[in-house]
């Protein structure tokens, strides 16, 4: 598996670090039932047979969080985007600098 | 019936006089009934077993096992085949505890030869921090009633001295070990359970797709499969690697990500390595087979994946770990690689337990360590099944542990699947 970084074109897998599922959005913490919404954010996955939109960090690299497109029963990546172009959720890319 | 004869010396000599043509099928090939007390679904080691407990521990009848391929044709055949009890969490320790003295006494109480052999797991250690951390390791399994022994750089020497014990970076100051830890033939454990499933009057259901799951007012009442609709009171999933896919057809999200890992086998060469060892340094772990393959393997590949087969950076890295805890193996040819799908729970441990569907239940989330859990996993689910309520020991593996804030978190990673 190679992965098309948007600004270092075509490059191996192990420069990259995997985060997961760039669907998930924060809840907000003001939302009466928060509490639930938390946990199903933190916790619970959607993990798909086929396609699935997640997030890398090109960390070895340019150091971009990419958005990939991949089917997860072949490990063909259909398409790959910036995260800050292709709607990444708010928030994880932080998460994980704080972590 | 065409599969009762019980295996012994004596059968053995007798089909060796009738030029071993009289040996019958195993288990018998059957049909979906309309209906079943029991279905489980997912032929592996731990759907057979429970199948197998339910029958001979908790006096179910009406029990079926439904498989989308043949039995052990999922991760039951594609571990490396080690069992060992060397945990340190409370709500673990107990657990594989009993799975390790179900173990040792599976021959006699299948009627099946798995070729368990307690030949020992050693983890080394590497520096002084490491060596704490075993020393608490080892008191935390000594308390629990496990056997463990802390064993200084010398004692490692004796037991396995062709280590690489003054690498510059990782010189090996000693290591953990389970004697009674070691390996089992795995196939053998799907072949043995199923067959002694099959004798109590265990409907083995191959080639099996399950494609829905009928809830009707919040109860599962059945399963829509390849070959039709099979009724059932209770479904219990034990679907490991497939988890997810399962249970969302009852329309349930689970704390669980699939994630592919891969076991390597070399070409087989004489028996030198005794047991199991574990490189502290990096993520390695190495026995050899009974044929002379040395089997071994590392990390998972680390993201969301149904392919059954990983990608080659974690290859090298596996070898790298190989070659800077056993060098020699620099010498020897890979022979085989493949991939098992693996339920990546979000603290590193399982799920058994009853769902927010009644009637269905969860045998899920077991890591890259389901294989040595084989035996308990199935007494407990089957407790769970026939009690309705948790065995003692794996009282702490509850769906709902994330949301009371009482994940077991072994490694110490939080919700990072790929990290466990």
């Amino acid at each position: 598996m190679r992965i098309n970084c948007p600004c270092c074109g075509e490059r191996s897998l192990d420069e990259f670090v995997y985060y997961g599922d760039a669907d998930l959005r924060r809840p907000d913490p003001q939302d009466e039932e928060a509490g639930a919404k938390f946990i199903a954010y933190v916790y619970e996955r959607t993990n798909p047979s086929g396609f699935h939109r997640e997030l890398w960090y090109h960390g070895l690299g340019c150091r971009t969080w990419i958005v990939a497109e991949r089917d997860t029963r072949t490990h063909e990546i259909y398409a790959t985007c910036r995260a800050v172009d292709g709607g990444a959720p708010e928030g994880a890319a932080a998460d994980r600098e704080r972590s | 019936m065409t599969t009762n004869d019980r295996y012994s010396i004596f059968s053995i000599l007798r089909q060796a006089w009738r030029g071993n043509t009289g040996w019958k099928p195993v288990w018998r090939d059957v049909a979906p009934k309309p209906a079943y007390d029991v279905v489980i679904v997912g032929g592996g080691g731990h759907g057979l077993a429970t199948a197998y407990y339910l029958a001979s521990q908790y006096g179910r009848r009406r029990i079926a096992v439904v498989e989308k391929g043949w039995i052990g044709s999922g991760n039951v055949g594609r571990n490396t085949t080690i069992i060992r009890s060397n945990y340190l969490l409370p709500g673990n320790v107990p657990f594989y505890e009993l799975s390790m003295k179900l173990w040792e006494g599976l021959e006699q109480d299948i009627n099946y030869n798995a070729m368990v052999s307690q030949r020992g797991v050693l983890n080394l250690y590497h520096s002084d921090a490491q060596r704490d951390a075993y020393a608490r390791r080892g008191n935390a399994m000594r308390l629990h009633g496990v056997d463990a022994e802390l064993l200084d750089a010398a004692k490692v020497r004796r037991l396995v001295p062709f280590l690489d014990f003054e690498n510059a970076r990782f010189p090996i100051r000693g290591g953990l070990l389970q004697r009674r830890g070691g390996t089992v033939r795995h196939d053998a454990v799907a072949w043995g359970y199923a067959r002694a499933a099959d004798r109590l009057g265990v409907d083995i259901i191959q080639n099996c797709e399950v494609i829905g799951i009928r809830v009707d007012g919040g109860r599962a009442m059945g399963l829509d499969t390849s070959r039709g609709y099979i009724g059932a009171r209770q479904i219990g999933v034990s679907v490991a690697g497939s988890s997810s896919r399962v249970a969302a057809m009852a329309g349930l999200r689970l704390p669980i990500e699939s994630h592919v890992l891969q076991a390597f086998v070399s070409e087989a060469v004489k028996p030198f390595v005794g047991g199991v060892v574990t490189f502290g340094a990096g993520h390695f772990y190495i026995s050899q087979s009974d044929k002379g393959g040395l089997v071994f393997g590392g990390d998972i590949d680390g993201y969301n994946s149904y392919a059954q087969r990983g990608n080659l950076p974690v290859m090298e890295d596996v070898c790298e770990g190989g070659m800077a805890l056993m060098p020699r193996l620099g010498r020897v040819r890979m022979l085989r690689q493949w991939g098992g799908l693996v339920d990546m729970s979000m603290d590193g441990s399982p799920i058994i337990d009853r769902t927010p569907v009644e009637g269905l239940y969860l045998n899920a989330g077991w890591c890259y360590g389901g294989f040595k859990a084989t035996p308990a996993a199935g007494l407990c689910f089957a407790h769970l099944l026939s009690c309705d309520e948790p065995h003692d020991v794996a009282r702490g593996y509850r769906l709902d542990r994330f949301a009371t804030g009482h994940a077991i978190d072994e490694k110490g990673m939080g919700p990072y699947p790929n990290l466990h």
